[in-house]
């Protein structure tokens, strides 16, 4: 049952995906490793054109079937390739899955992602590790394509360690410096923590459906088998998606494993904006969605789901509003919008989760690739505080900045309105009012920061030391255009879902309705009617504008009356809120160095060396060693002793035969 | 070629000591082109184990078999034979074997000679282990392999080497004893018979089956080494040669998870259904203890040496498992321990070479200087901390997956692993390779050709079995079916001790 694509099979086309990029990475590898060991320049032109050239091939690829799928009839297919793990009832196919979600997701994927390829170009063009940043980089958009196009899980978890992988090797790109490797590690190791999860997730499902059988051809833990067998799995729901959730949590930084991603700043800014914004921290919300099926089938972890995403959402909002640093604000800004579509996925809004994430990929982006535009311009400077009236100096890199400013505040008629007003109105519509009102106000404190986050940077008058203002450029067109793409996606990217409350045709919610059929839902929306969409619509538009524009105004016109209210009312706050919460000391404290503590003094000092070594080992020894001695003093070559023992010896042997 | 294809087995296990002619030809002084004829002679055995490895038909039963009566009057047999356990494990011997030659072609000065005549004897000793399938055969091979290294850690080891070499042959003595006396008790009930089959064919009482199997699983579990057998290991790799460290991690080590795998278990079902779940625990308990205690080691041996005990924990944790793919994942990440932790000391060796230390807090920046180094270095600890795509993960998985329909708690600890894991040894890839490049590290040389030559072949492996297992696992799999198939149908026999008689008598004709 093999589809045929221009008379090339369809899994023909499904591994062309992923493969280009991989085929781009090992290229760029080998010419990075030649180079380094030849201590030889490196080919900047060569590398370039791979580096860009295979994950355009790949966007091209995706778009030529996206084009099959156009067509509602073709529902899902699976081009598998070869066996991966095959053992007893186990059967794990290396096979692609390709529907509507894992279309959309490789739009996103090698849409976004040869975007930042190309502003890589010259963001990176100086860097001595120019060929292997590449390496890494296409490196990456192969595993993100494994994790949204493999079949089943084990394949997907493939991807999933696949990016953290390269999100570490990225992170600690500039390794020189121990602190930015160290990032890396952290970002690896927390990661890990959720994988955890994650495994137990699989080792659960399918002990649970090995003991039930029915496999239906692609492998037991395949999505098309998991989904046919959905009504084995009542009884396992409920753990199976809560540790699936737990990878999602680590995967895309939510309470309380967010802590590697304001560290994972240390990397380079496109870095930021492919992977730790547009594409890898969404990896959680799309294996939900993936697996939506299972979710659903446990109001308690839905229930989970929501919470932890919009406490995350809240959460990191106030830390944004506090931070300095340009990066750490969007670092903030993107586990809060996270945090959103964790938020839709626990109301069973999944299009909508997804639609977020789709806009959220392309201001958020285009926002990192703003802040790349401006540390490049300033050299490393990244304090907003000393930035300031930028907006005469680098005009294009502005203009994208206030339409990504506008996308993520939930500005009408741009792409965050309508993807911000899905989640908050299903999550309303459902009856879920204390989450929406949380949503409201995070909403509204995110419109806050991202114009506190424009106008310092590039409003009011200038606070840039003389050197830097004199060096203060446009960026290079490498940079520029792929800014304007986004920008322009920004603003048109929410048209494809205006909701027909606002006489559009939601093209959006119709797109993914044969993937999530899930009737009651859709009715539930359908209840509500439209009078009350329009009002909260209305009602979450106000609030984001009117705190949006205040920050506005109050960061552009007096920047530091705000900062003096605060140090002189509530400082406390605010220390609080820059330090984090201090959550890291935290850990330290209560995990990490009694861990250390326990392992190096208890195991490792005492039981490994004391007990097992000195007392059992060492006790042994000696113990056979101070026997041999006694013994030996009989052995002591004097004829006299050895007489009187047999003496001894003689009258003990008559004794006995005597007695 | 018939006399070949006839006796590949026999081949294999005593063509190495074909390398022993030129020993005794070259003159002193030549030691260049000895090491160069001792190589080219030690692909033999790589040549026949692969023609093994492709003619090998994966029924699941013995294949290969050769038998030649021994000493008569005790019915021993030279009897071997290959099976989807052990062809494995004899290439991954055949294999290392000229890549530890190779390796250490400047390491070794000090007699050259000895150094070489024990490897070559070692490798004999163990490939006559993972083949025999009489039990007095195997007893002989199974001591012949501990002798020479005994002699490799002694002679050409570290500062302690005393110690070291004394301390692991009486501990791994200890064990051996009492296994000694096992085999003669199992020889006796199964009527004078010394074959594997007459063995596993008794149904012994319940206690004596406990009893039998605390002696064969204290002499593996000391090899293994498991959870609190293991304080000989982080001395002997410390202490031993490169070569030595990546024979007994990535061979001699699996001498003990072998033995469970083709003895203790087979022949005694009910002590394994009584100590199985001990057995589990201990392993998990290691898996945990060793990532813990690698965590805290300055000295990248002994790091690498523990991670060992942590890793071989999920191999014994998988073969308790008694389920499929808890066993094929045992087996198969014998391999991959092999090779990944094989390759982390010959990476380590290298280094030693360059800078004569290991302490990790001499190294720092090195991935500057060293850019290829690092490089392998980097495939080589994915793989050991089983990163999807690498070899570790596959075995990991299939592990974990199977034991976790068996034991699902204890699996649950043990899947802990993979974060630790994942600590140690990236802490200690940033102390070493990351950060500023120390003074005393800047003109540290990067890998030369030859080093180059043993590191690839051994990263090609980790990837294709990554990608495509299938090329093992098709092997593995029928003798995991049968190995899990006469496990059940033995417990559903209650045991008979009078039945053992008859087949010894059977033995006799042979």
């Amino acid at each position: 049952m093999e589809q045929l694509v221009f008379g090339l099979p369809l899994g023909f086309f499904a591994a062309l995906i992923p493969a280009l990029p991989l085929v781009g990475a090992l290229c760029n590898g080998l010419i990075a490793l030649i180079c380094r060991n030849q201590r030889r320049d490196v080919p900047v032109a060569l590398v370039s054109v791979i580096g860009v050239g295979f994950p355009v091939l790949a966007f091209i690829v995706v778009v030529v079937m996206a084009q099959i799928f156009w067509n509602p009839a073709t529902g899902f297919a699976t081009a598998p390739l070869w066996d991966w793990m095959n053992v007893g009832a186990l059967r794990v196919p290396v096979s692609f899955h390709i529907d509507r979600l894992s279309l959309v997701m490789c739009l996103v994927v090698t849409g976004v992602g040869s975007l930042i390829h190309f502003y890589s170009i010259g963001y990176m063009g100086e860097d001595p590790g120019y060929a292997r940043y590449f390496t890494f980089l296409n490196l990456f958009l192969f595993a993100m394509l494994m994790l949204v196009l493999g079949a089943n899980l084990p394949l997907l978890f493939l991807g999933w360690e696949g990016v953290g992988l390269c999100s570490y090797f990225l992170i600690s790109f500039w390794f020189t410096d121990l602190e930015k490797a160290v990032a890396g590690k952290k970002a690896f190791i927390v990661n890990r923590i959720g994988d955890f999860g994650f495994l137990l997730g699989i080792f659960l499902l399918y002990s649970h459906l090995a003991a039930k059988g029915g496999d239906t051809g692609g492998g037991m833990l395949s999505f098309e088998t998991l989904q046919a067998s959905r009504g084995n799995l009542y009884l396992i729901a409920t753990p199976v998606a809560l540790l699936l959730f737990l990878g999602a949590v680590g995967k895309s930084a939510q309470i309380p494993l967010y802590i590697w991603l304001p560290d994972a700043m240390a990397g380079p800014t496109p870095v930021s904006a492919l992977i730790h914004a547009a594409t890898m921290v969404t990896a959680g919300v799309y294996m939900i969605a993936r697996l939506h099926f299972i979710y659903t089938l446990s109001p308690l972890a839905m229930q989970v789901v929501a919470t932890v995403g919009v406490t995350t959402a809240f959460f990191a909002a106030v830390i944004a509003l506090a931070q300095t640093d340009i990066k750490k604000v969007l670092a903030y800004s993107t586990i809060s919008q996270l945090g959103f579509m964790f938020l839709a996925l626990g109301v069973g809004a999944f299009s909508a989760a997804i639609f977020h994430l789709v806009t959220h990929a392309f201001f958020k982006a285009c926002l990192f690739l703003v802040a790349g535009s401006v540390i490049h311009s300033m050299h490393g400077e990244q304090d907003m505080w000393k930035m300031g009236g930028l907006r005469h100096k680098m005009k294009i890199t502005f203009l994208t900045a206030l339409c990504a400013v506008l996308a993520i505040a939930g500005i009408v008629p741009f792409a965050g309105f309508f993807s911000k007003d899905a989640i908050l109105w299903q999550t309303f519509a459902t009856g879920h009012k204390i989450l929406w009102a949380f949503g409201l106000a995070t909403a509204g404190m995110t419109a806050f920061y991202m114009g506190r986050f424009l106008a310092l940077t590039f409003l009011g008058s200038s606070r840039l030391d003389p050197e830097h203002k004199h060096h203060l450029h446009e960026s290079p067109f490498w940079m520029t255009i792929p800014l304007v793409c986004l920008a322009l996606l920004s603003l048109v990217g929410g048209w494809v879902g205006v909701p027909e409350a606002l006489k559009g045709n939601d093209l959006w919610l119709h797109w993914f309705a044969p993937l999530f059929p899930y009737e009651e839902f859709y009715l539930l929306l359908e209840k509500k009617g439209h009078g009350w969409e329009l009002i909260l619509s209305a009602l979450t538009l106000l609030v984001s504008f009117h705190l949006g524009l205040f920050a506005l105004i109050l960061y552009g016109q007096k920047p530091r009356l705000m900062a003096k209210w605060v140090e002189e009312r509530i400082a406390w706050v605010n220390r609080l809120a820059l330090q984090k919460f201090y959550v890291d000391e935290i850990y330290q404290a209560l995990i990490i160095r009694p861990v250390r503590w326990f392992s190096e003094t208890v195991l490792w000092q005492f039981y490994d060396r004391k007990v097992v070594d000195g007392l059992a080992v060492h006790g042994t020894a000696e113990t056979v060693g101070l026997l041999s001695r006694v013994f030996a003093l009989l052995q002591n070559g004097s004829i006299q002793s050895y007489v009187l023992f047999f003496i001894i010896g003689v009258v003990i042997v008559m004794g006995a035969l005597i007695f | 070629m018939d006399i070949f294809r006839d006796h590949l087995l026999t081949w294999i296990i005593f063509s190495p000591l074909l390398g022993l002619v030129p020993l005794f030809l070259f003159p002193s002084g030549r030691e260049k082109q000895l090491k160069g004829v001792v190589l080219a002679l030690s692909l033999i055995p790589l040549g026949f184990s692969l023609w093994l490895f492709a003619s090998f038909q994966g029924t699941g039963a013995y294949e290969f078999q050769e038998m030649v009566p021994w000493m008569r009057g005790y019915q021993a047999a030279y009897q071997v034979g290959v099976d989807g356990f052990s062809l494995l494990l004899i290439c991954l011997t055949t294999f290392l074997l000229p890549l530890v030659l190779l390796a250490t072609w400047n390491d070794v000065h000090r007699n050259v000679k000895g150094y070489l005549f024990f490897f070559l004897l070692l490798e004999t000793g163990i490939l006559g282990v993972f083949s025999a399938l009489d039990l007095l055969l195997f007893y002989v091979f199974w001591e012949a392999a501990l002798i020479p290294m005994y002699f490799l850690i002694g002679i050409w080891g570290g500062e302690e080497r005393i110690y070291a070499s004394i301390k692991f042959v009486l501990y791994t003595m200890v064990g051996s004893l009492l296994m000694l006396v096992a085999i003669l008790y199992l020889y006796f009930a199964a009527g004078h018979s010394f074959y594997w089959g007459d063995m596993a064919a008794l149904h012994l009482p319940r206690m004596t089956q406990i009893v039998l199997f605390a002696a064969f699983g204290l002499a593996f579990a000391i090899k293994v080494p498991l959870f609190p057998f293991h304080t000989w290991l982080p001395d002997a790799h410390v202490q031993a040669p490169t070569g030595g460290s990546v024979i007994l991690a990535g061979v001699l080590l699996k001498m003990g998870t072998y033995g469970f795998a083709r003895f203790a278990i087979p022949f005694f079902p009910e002590a394994v259904r009584a100590l199985g779940p001990l057995l589990a625990v201990l392993s998990v308990i290691g898996i945990v203890y060793g990532a813990l205690v690698s965590m805290v080691q300055v000295d990248m041996k002994k790091l690498v040496a523990y991670s060992s005990v942590s890793h071989l924990g999920f191999v014994v944790l998988g073969l308790f498992s008694l389920n499929a793919q808890g066993v094929s994942g045992a087996t198969l990440q014998m391999i991959n321990h092999g090779l990944s932790t094989g390759g982390l000391f010959f990476l380590v060796g290298m280094l030693y070479e360059r800078r004569h230390t290991k302490l990790i807090a001499d190294f720092g920046g090195l991935a500057t200087s060293m850019p290829l180094y690092s490089t392998c270095f980097f495939i080589m600890l994915f793989s050991s901390i089983a990163l999807p795509g690498t070899n570790g993960f596959i075995g990991e998985f299939l592990i974990l997956l199977g034991s976790y329909q068996t034991h699902p708690i204890l699996t649950t600890v043990a899947t802990s692993g993979v974060i630790f894991a994942a600590i140690y040894m990236l802490w200690m890839a940033q102390r070493v390779f990351l950060g500023k490049v120390t003074p005393k590290n800047q003109n540290i040389a990067d890998l030369s050709l030859r080093e180059g030559v043993v590191l690839l072949p051994i990263i090609v492996l980790i990837f294709w079995i990554g990608f495509a297992p299938g090329f093992l696992l098709d092997k593995i799999n029928p003798t995991t079916e049968v190995f899990l198939k006469t496990k059940t149908e033995k417990i559903s026999i209650p045991p008979s001790p009078v039945t053992g008689e008859g087949r010894g008598e059977g033995g006799d004709t042979n």
